[in-house]
C-alpha cells in the first residue's frame, strides 16, 4: 500500500463551490439552447423559458444544498466528484426536457417531472448517505449481509406479482405504480460484498495453491464461495435475460479480485470465465443471441428491417453521424428518431446535438469520475476501502463501457442505463448513493492524518520497511477512532506485504 | 493493492479511450456514407428542411418557404404557382424530388454552394440559422402575365427573349399545374396530386415551352429557309420561283400553297418578299431543294438545332436531322416532316433576326443571392452564335414587318409599336387541327423582345397565334 505522508491541506470546497456554479451554470445555458432550438430561434422577447426564474433558482438552492452538506459531512471529499456528477445529471435533464417536446407532440408523456424528482429524491439519498455513514469502514460488517441483500435484489424480478418483463428481460419490479430495476441498487451491495470478502481471502486466494504454468492457481475451498457467488449471479441473469448486467457484475467482480490479489491468473481466469458465460448465455437466450447476430451484422438490410433487429442501432448512428463534429444543435436534430432516445439511446442524442465535440466532452466527464473514485482509493489506508472505492469507481465505467460500447458497436447491445444521463430512477438513485459512498471515501483519503496519542498495534513496526510503519499506523489510528472494527484480516495484509518482501 | 489499481485505471482508460475512438470513427470517419444512406431519413429531413431561399420576379418572391411544425420545419410554397410552375418546377417532400429551377438550382436554394460558403462560416459563428441563398430570375412578370392570358384554356406554350441580351422574359407552358399540391408535406394531397396530374390527357406536367414535346414549326420554319437563301445570294426584291405546284424530284407527292392559291401574280416568279409575306410553300420548298442540306444545316446549326443548352433548364434539343432524299428536305424546308422544335427554339430565331444576326444566349437566372439578398453573381449575357449577317437579318426583317403589315400575321399587329413576324400552321395530319405558331419581335431600333407562341392544334398561326405574340410584345415594349 502506498503511503501518503504530505496529505494536502486544502479541502477544496471552494474550488468545488466554483465548479458546482460553472455546472449550473452550463445546465442552464443548455436549456436555454433547447428552448431556443426547439422554437426555431424566433422572437427575441421569448429566448427565455418562461419558468426560467423558479427554475434556476430552485436548481441553485439544490445545488447550495449540496455544497454545503458536504461542507459539513464530508468537508475533506474530493471537488470534483460532486460538479461532475451535477452536470451529467443536468446535462441528462435536459437532453430528457429536449425530447419531451417531440414526445408530448406526438401524443406522448412528458418526463422531465418524473426525472426532476428523482434527480431531488436522488440528492437527498447522496447526504443521507453521507450523513448516516459517517466511516466507510463500518459497512466491512455487513460483508455477507451484502451478498444476501444482493442476492435477494436479483432475485426480486422473478417473484410473480411484482416482476415485469420489458423488451424479453425480466429486469423489473413494479410496487405501487413505481417500476424499479433492482440489479441497479444490487451493484452497491456486490462491491460492499466482494471488498469486504476480497481484503479477508485475500492472502488465501493470491498465495495458497499449485502453481500452473507460471500462474498461480487458487485452492478450491476458497475459490468455492465465490464460485458460488458468482454461479448465482450470472444464473439468474441468464434467467433474466440480461447481457449487460452480468457482464457488469462479473466485471466488477474481475477487476476486484485482481486488485485485491494483484495476481494476473485471476485475470485469466476471469477471461475465460467470461467466454463461458457469454457461450452459455447465448445458447440460452435467444434475446441475447440475437443481439450478438445484430451486432455482427448490423448494417446488413434484411437485418435491418427485421422484427428485434438492426434498425435501432443503426438509427442512432444515423443521428450521431447526422450531428458529425459539432452537432445540430440543442433542439435542432432528429434525435427522437431513434428508438429509447431518452434512456437507453441517449448518448446517440447527445452525438447528434452537440456532436463528436460533446459526445467526448461527457466521457472525459465520466473519466474524470471514475478517476477521482480510483484516487480516494490509492489514497485510502485501509484495504476494505481500497477494494470498495475502486470498486464503484470501476463499476460505473464499466456501465459506460456497456452502454456506449453497445451504441457504438464496440460490443453487443444491452440495455443498460446511462450513469446519471439516462432517464430512469433505478440508476439515477443508486448512482446518487455512490456518489455519495465515494464522497465519503475521498473525504477519509484526503482527510489529514492527524498523529493519535493511543498505544501502537501489538503488532511492533520498528523492524519493518518505513513504508510499512506508516501504513501500520494509520491502521492503528484508524482502529483508535473506531474501536469497533478492529479486524484480523489487515493484519493478515500485512504480513502479506513482509512475506512478499 | 495500488500498483494493480494504477493497472487498473490504465484499463479504464483504454477502455474509455475504444469509445472514443468507436464515436469518432462513427461521427467523422463513416459520417459521410451513413449520412449518404437511403435509410438515412435525417438526410431527407435536413436537405429538405433548410430554410431554402426564394425565387424572385421583379423583387416579389415566387417561390419561399414557410415555417411549419414539423419534422421538416419549412414548407415550400408557391405564389402564382401554376403561372410559374413550368419555370419553379416543384420541391417535394413526399416523392423526395425536385425538379425546374428548384433541382438546376439546388446548390444556391438549399444553401450548400460554394458562393455562400462565406454566409455559412458566418452562420456558423453567429449561431444563425443555416438558409439557402435566393436566385433572381430575367422574367417580366407582365409580358409572362399576357402570355399565360391570351394563351387561356388552350394547350401551349410562350416564350420571350430580350434580343440583345438573350434574357427570357416570358415562358409559360399551359395547361400547368401548382407546386403548391406537390410540395405538400401530407402525404395524401402529394399523392392524390400527382395521381391526377398524371391521368390528365392534357399533361399539364409537360413543359410545353423547351421541349417537353417538340411540335413541327410550319411556316415559322421559312425564317431559316428564307435566311439560307439571303446568305446564298438572293435578295428580297430579286425574284425566285413560285409555282402552284411543285413536285421536288424523287416524289409523286406535289406540294402546293396555302388554300391551293396561287402565289403573287401566277406567273411562277415572285420576289421573295412577295413569297414570304404570301408565305408561299412552293417557293420555299424548291428553295431549300435547291440550297441542299449542307446550307440549310449551317444556319440551323448556328441558331441552336440539335444542340442542348441549358437556361439552366435543360432545354431539349430541336430537330433537323439529316433528310433521307431531296423530297425530304423540300417537305423540311417548309418546316413540315422532319423538322421538330421547341418554342424557345423559334423564339432564338425571332432573337436572331432582332438582334441583327447575332444570337445572344437565353438564360433565365439574373441573379444569385445570399439570405439578406445581397447578389453573389449577375448572369453576364453572352453571344451563342452569328447565324446569318447583319444584312440578312434587315432584310428578314423587312419582311417580316410586311407580314405583319400586308400578310398573314395581320392579327398580330399593334398600334404602340411595328410588329415583325412569321405566323406558321403546322399540318400534322389529315383530321387533326394543325399547330398554330407566331414568331415575331417589336422592329424598333433596339427591338425589345422577341417571342414564339405555339398553339397546340390551335388551328391557323396568324389567327390564333398571332394575337397571343402581340400581348406579349404590347405587354413589354409598353
Amino acid at each position: 500500500m502506498s503511503v501518503v505522508t504530505a496529505k494536502t491541506t486544502r479541502k477544496g470546497r471552494g474550488t468545488e463551490l466554483f465548479l458546482l456554479i460553472l455546472a449550473l451554470f452550463a445546465v442552464l445555458m443548455a436549456w436555454v439552447l433547447v428552448h431556443v432550438g426547439v422554437n426555431g430561434g424566433a422572437g427575441a422577447s421569448h429566448i427565455l423559458p418562461n419558468n426560467f426564474a423558479l427554475v434556476s433558482g430552485a436548481a441553485a438552492v439544490v445545488v447550495l444544498v449540496l455544497h454545503f452538506g458536504v461542507r459539513f459531512l464530508a468537508p475533506w471529499a474530493d471537488p470534483l466528484i460532486l460538479p461532475i456528477a451535477v452536470l451529467l445529471n443536468g446535462l441528462g435533464l435536459v437532453m430528457i426536457h429536449r425530447i419531451d417536446f417531440a414526445l408530448v407532440a406526438r401524443g406522448g408523456k412528458a418526463e422531465l417531472t418524473g426525472q426532476m424528482l428523482l434527480t431531488a429524491v436522488g440528492a437527498v439519498l447522496m447526504l443521507a448517505t453521507l450523513a448516516l455513514l459517517r466511516d466507510h469502514r463500518k459497512l466491512r460488517r455487513y460483508t455477507y449481509l451484502s451478498l444476501i441483500a444482493g442476492m435477494i435484489l436479483l432475485l426480486l424480478p422473478m417473484v410473480p406479482g411484482i416482476g415485469v418483463t420489458i423488451n424479453g428481460a425480466n429486469l423489473w419490479i413494479r410496487v405501487a405504480g413505481f417500476s424499479f430495476q433492482p440489479a441497479e441498487l444490487a451493484k452497491i451491495f456486490l462491491a460492499v460484498f466482494f471488498a469486504g470478502y476480497l481484503v479477508a481471502q485475500r492472502d488465501n486466494l493470491s498465495l495458497a495453491g499449485k502453481k500452473f504454468l507460471g500462474l498461480q492457481l487458487p485452492r478450491l475451498r476458497h475459490i468455492l464461495p465465490l464460485m458460488i457467488g458468482w454461479l448465482a449471479c450470472m444464473g439468474f441473469l441468464a434467467m433474466e435475460k440480461d447481457f449487460g448486467m452480468a457482464l457488469l457484475f462479473f466485471g466488477l467482480f474481475v477487476a476486484m479480485l485482481y486488485v485485491a490479489t494483484e495476481r494476473v491468473s485471476w485475470l485469466a481466469i476471469g477471461g475465460l470465465l467470461t467466454a463461458g458465460g457469454i457461450w452459455v448465455i447465448v445458447q440460452l437466450a435467444s434475446h441475447v443471441r440475437a443481439r450478438f447476430n445484430v451486432w455482427l451484422h448490423a448494417m446488413d438490410p434484411a437485418l435491418y428491417d427485421a422484427q428485434g433487429g438492426s434498425f435501432q442501432i443503426v438509427n442512432g448512428w444515423f443521428g450521431m453521424a447526422s450531428g458529425g463534429l459539432f452537432g445540430t444543435g440543442w433542439g435542432r436534430g432528429y434525435p427522437t428518431l431513434v428508438y429509447a432516445s431518452n434512456s437507453d439511446f441517449i448518448i446517440s442524442s447527445f452525438g447528434e446535438e452537440l456532436g463528436l465535440t460533446g459526445l467526448l466532452v461527457i466521457l472525459c466527464l465520466y473519466l474524470l469520475f471514475v478517476a477521482r473514485a480510483f484516487n480516494a482509493g490509492l489514497h485510502l489506508n485501509d484495504g476494505f476501502g481500497k477494494l470498495l472505492a475502486t470498486g464503484l469507481g470501476f463499476v460505473i465505467a464499466l456501465q459506460v463501457f456497456v452502454v456506449v460500447g453497445g451504441v457504438t458497436r464496440v460490443i453487443p447491445l444491452t440495455g443498460l442505463a446511462l450513469p446519471f444521463l439516462a432517464l430512469g430512477g433505478s440508476s439515477l438513485l443508486t448512482n446518487w448513493m455512490i456518489a455519495g459512498l465515494l464522497l465519503r471515501m475521498s473525504d477519509a483519503a484526503r482527510r489529514p492524518f492527524t498523529p493519535s496519542s493511543t498505544p501502537l498495534s501489538s503488532i511492533s513496526t520498528g523492524q519493518l520497511p518505513s513504508e510499512l510503519r506508516e501504513d501500520d499506523t494509520a491502521d492503528s489510528a484508524a482502529r483508535a477512532t473506531e474501536p469497533g472494527t478492529s479486524d484480523d484480516d489487515d493484519q493478515n495484509t500485512q504480513l502479506t506485504e513482509v512475506v512478499r518482501l | 493493492m495500488n500498483p494493480p489499481l494504477r493497472k487498473l485505471t490504465a484499463v479504464v482508460l483504454l477502455m474509455f479511450l475504444t469509445l472514443m475512438a468507436a464515436a469518432s470513427y462513427i461521427q467523422f470517419f463513416r459520417a459521410p456514407e451513413l449520412n449518404a444512406d437511403s435509410r438515412n431519413v435525417r438526410t431527407l429531413y435536413r436537405e429538405y428542411g433548410t430554410d431554402r431561399g426564394p425565387i424572385v420576379v421583379a423583387g416579389k418572391p415566387i417561390a419561399g418557404s414557410e415555417s411549419v411544425d414539423d419534422p421538416y420545419k419549412f414548407l415550400r410554397t408557391y405564389a402564382d404557382g401554376p403561372l410559374y410552375a413550368p419555370i419553379t418546377g416543384y420541391f417535394s417532400v413526399v416523392f423526395n424530388a425536385m425538379t425546374a429551377l428548384e433541382r438546376q438550382q439546388n446548390s444556391v436554394l438549399g444553401g450548400s454552394d460554394d458562393s455562400l460558403l462565406s454566409q455559412r462560416i458566418s452562420d456558423l459563428i453567429t449561431g444563425k440559422q443555416p438558409s439557402g441563398g435566393g436566385v433572381e430570375l430575367t422574367i417580366n412578370p407582365a409580358a409572362q402575365k399576357a402570355a399565360w392570358d391570351t394563351l387561356g384554356n388552350r394547350r401551349g406554350a410562350v416564350v420571350a427573349i430580350e434580343p440583345e441580351t438573350g434574357r427570357i422574359l416570358a415562358l409559360v407552358s399551359r395547361p400547368s399545374f401548382d407546386p403548391n399540391l406537390l410540395a405538400s408535406h401530407k402525404k395524401a394531397t402529394a399523392q392524390d396530386a400527382w395521381k391526377e396530374l398524371n391521368a390528365d390527357e392534357r399533361k399539364p406536367l409537360l413543359n410545353r415551352a423547351i421541349g417537353g414535346d417538340l411540335y413541327a414549326p410550319g411556316s415559322s420554319f421559312k425564317i431559316i429557309t428564307a435566311a439560307a437563301m439571303l446568305e446564298n445570294g438572293a435578295t428580297p426584291d430579286g425574284k425566285v420561283a413560285a409555282p402552284d405546284h411543285y413536285t421536288p424530284n424523287g416524289t409523286s407527292v406535289a406540294i402546293s400553297n396555302p388554300g391551293e392559291e396561287r402565289c403573287g401574280d401566277g406567273s411562277g416568279q415572285v420576289p421573295l418578299r412577295q413569297a414570304f409575306l404570301q408565305s408561299c410553300n412552293t417557293t420555299f420548298a424548291k428553295a431549300g431543294h435547291d440550297l441542299g442540306y449542307e446550307k440549310m444545316n449551317t444556319i440551323a446549326d448556328a441558331l441552336g438545332f440539335g444542340k442542348s443548352l441549358s437556361i439552366p433548364l435543360q432545354v431539349r434539343p430541336s430537330r433537323f436531322p439529316q433528310p433521307q432524299d431531296l423530297a425530304a428536305l423540300a417537305q423540311d424546308s417548309i418546316g413540315q416532316r422532319d423538322i421538330q422544335v421547341s418554342p424557345l427554339q423559334m423564339a432564338m430565331v425571332a432573337a436572331a433576326v432582332a438582334n441583327k444576326g447575332v444570337l445572344m444566349k437565353p438564360y433565365l437566372v439574373e441573379s444569385t443571392m445570399t439570405s439578406d439578398l445581397a447578389t453573389i453573381s449577375t448572369t453576364s449575357p453572352s453571344e451563342y452564335s452569328r447565324p446569318f449577317s447583319a444584312q440578312t437579318a434587315s432584310a428578314l426583317r423587312e419582311m417580316m414587318i410586311d407580314v405583319v403589315n400586308k400578310g398573314t400575321g395581320g392579327r398580330a399587329a399593334l398600334k404602340s409599336v411595328q410588329v415583325a413576324g412569321k405566323t406558321g400552321t403546322a399540318e400534322i395530319k389529315a383530321g387533326v387541327e394543325p399547330h398554330s405558331w407566331f414568331v415575331g419581335f417589336d422592329a424598333t431600333d433596339h427591338p425589345k423582345v422577341a417571342v414564339a407562341a405555339f398553339v397546340e392544334n390551335g388551328g391557323d398561326g396568324g389567327y390564333n397565334a398571332g394575337p397571343i405574340a402581340a400581348a406579349v410584345i404590347g405587354a413589354v415594349t409598353k
